[in-house]
């Protein structure tokens, strides 16, 4: 698959501005029909572990997350803002692009106090959409394993 | 010497516990002297996160650092985390292989088994400086603490004098243990939660089991677990450790909705699009779907569903607690059965389906409580005066165990309090 360099910036500022957004439907929109979402400690990642924090390995579980958000879960009333720096590609096959972004998440909470939340890296697969490129793996792998308070809305 | 005194409790059954606990530097201090470097045994970690010789990993108890490691012969020490010599600590990786512990500040070198075994220029150098020769290596070990096993599950105290860790734990504790521990473990990861709250509020939260499924709405709108199910709280004799059990499959749908809504709490049900989630497989004759275990003071032993963690309540000031678990499965879990714990993961942790309210409901209460510290909360459900178990789970009963057993090891035991 051709390096389409503007096509994963696209995706990944729409990526970051949609959970800012908490556009979670949209969001869950730029992932393949058959994807996997992740966030793993950076602890266990070096160790070798598998567990995660979060663990979707099909897209129903993934949309469960969304509904179980909406619908169930209490969590610190907040905005996300996602920073997401350069992506770097890591390779390219017939259908598949593997690329690499560094990100922090910062939180601000209802009287305005800002901290940052979450620093990470993630690491993609993504392949060719409709309208541009869809998600089929997602890791996401968590520096900031000593999560602040809770972790609820997607990183 | 810190102010707090048997006087600070308005109630002898504990009903009533004053804010100022949860928010006093001084009396935080004395539960680091009382609790934690004292009489009560604290979890260290599992044996199979140390299967080698040599294998060591870093740990706490309460917010003092401790080593546990295996030596060369097997058995599993455990030591204060703090070289003799300048108070620094010895290892400061988390987990590795070694024959030894060895400082970087001035280099002193450390045993297995936590006998101080070299410094360099002990005799200086061409016979100038050192120390002096009367100077005792036997002395300065590092500083151990007594280690107990409960089929895997290590503990460790600093009181020499602390009565043995299978009294203090007690039988129904246990029994419920030596079941989870049934088999060789495996280690499937690690997460930890910074909650800006006081470690106390924690160890409440694990023993409230009437919080459950109203704080937690995804156990009712999913169908994993309920009030109405069969279940209840179970402690020691003592009453300052406690088991919250439910069974499976062992209320009528039309029961549940009958008593939530009556109680105005919403029980629609909605499912899930990945059943398994929430899916229990059983694994042994009882029917537990629900057994959260929770130890004084520190330590928490979890199964929701089929997901299986250890947690350790790490004090980390005041103001704020980490929450570091251990999610485990068995060695002789075939792959499928590993996958389907790594999925039911998502329920439990710091962004867990039915725990991630914990976070926020720890952080509002220290939050408002914190400015009013003669106030109280209260603690009734199940009624007040005597401690003790419950077979229903709209109870608290278990938070008054926590704190007779708290006032007891403080010092601050009112006469004719409950136990």
């Amino acid at each position: 698959m051709k390096v389409d360099r503007a096509a994963v910036y696209d995706l990944l500022a729409e990526y970051g501005g949609l959970i800012d957004a908490a556009k979670y439907d949209e969001w869950l929109g730029l992932f393949a029909e058959e994807c996997r979402y992740q966030i793993v400690p950076r602890e266990n990642y070096d160790r070798g572990l598998p567990a995660a924090l979060i663990f979707c390995d099909s897209r129903a579980v993934l949309e469960d997350r969304i509904r179980a958000l909406r619908e169930a879960n209490k969590y610190n009333i907040h905005t996300d803002r996602h920073i997401i720096g350069l992506p770097r590609t890591l390779g390219a096959g017939n259908d598949e692009l593997v690329v690499e972004a560094p990100f922090a998440v910062y939180q601000t909470d209802q009287e305005g106090e800002t901290r940052l939340f979450a620093a990470g890296l993630y690491r993609d697969h993504l392949g060719p959409g409709e309208y541009g490129l869809k998600i089929r793996d997602k890791l996401i792998l968590l520096d900031t394993f000593a999560v602040p308070s809770l972790l609820a809305t997607p990183l | 010497m810190a102010m707090v005194t048997a006087a600070i409790w308005p109630a002898l059954d504990y009903s009533r516990v004053p804010y100022r606990l949860y928010h006093d530097a001084e009396i935080y201090a004395l539960e680091q002297e009382r609790i934690f470097r004292g009489s009560a045994w604290s979890f260290l970690g599992l044996e199979a996160e140390i299967p080698e010789p040599g294998d060591c990993r870093a740990s706490y108890v309460g917010e003092t650092p401790i080593i546990f490691n295996r030596d060369e012969t097997g058995t599993v020490k455990a030591f204060v985390n703090r070289c003799a010599h300048r108070g620094a600590l010895v290892r400061r990786e988390l987990s590795g292989n070694a024959a030894q512990h060895i400082c970087i500040y001035h280099q002193w070198c450390y045993g297995l088994d936590g006998g101080l075994t070299a410094i360099p220029f002990r005799r200086g150098i061409r016979g100038k400086g050192g120390l002096d020769p009367s100077f005792e290596m036997s002395a300065h070990g590092l500083r151990p603490l007594r280690v107990g096993n409960i089929n895997g599950a290590l503990f460790g105290t600093l009181a020499e004098g602390a009565e043995p860790l299978e009294d203090y734990l007690g039988a129904p504790i246990l029994i419920h243990l030596r079941r989870l521990f049934d088999r060789p473990v495996r280690v499937l990861g690690y997460n930890r939660q910074r909650i800006r709250g006081n470690w106390k509020l924690y160890a409440e939260n694990t023993r409230d089991n009437y919080h459950a499924s109203l704080l937690h709405e995804f156990l009712v709108t999913f169908g994993l677990d309920r009030s109405t199910q069969v279940g209840g709280v179970r402690m020691d004799p003592r009453h300052r450790h406690n088991i919250t059990w439910a069974e499976a499959d062992s209320d009528t749908d039309e029961f549940a909705h009958q008593a939530y809504s009556s109680a105005r709490v919403r029980n629609d049900h909605l499912s899930l699009k990945e059943p398994a989630l929430v899916t229990f497989r059983p694994e042994r004759e009882d029917k537990l779907n629900i057994a959260i275990t929770s130890v004084f003071p520190s330590a928490v032993f979890v199964q929701i569903s089929n997901s299986l963690a250890v947690r350790q309540i790490r004090p980390r000031g005041v103001d704020e607690v980490e929450v570091f678990q251990t999610m485990i499965g068995y060695k002789d879990d075939p792959p499928e059965m590993t996958l389907h714990r790594l999925l039911q993961a998502n329920l439990v942790g710091p962004a867990g389906l039915v725990s991630m309210e914990d976070g926020e409901a720890i952080e509002i209460a220290h939050r408002a409580s914190k400015p009013d510290l003669d106030r109280t909360t209260v603690i009734e459900l199940g009624g007040g005066g005597i401690i003790s178990d419950r077979d229903y789970r709209v109870t608290d009963v278990p938070l008054r165990g926590f704190w007779s057993y708290y006032a007891e090891l403080l010092g601050i035991e009112p006469e004719g309090a409950v136990r």
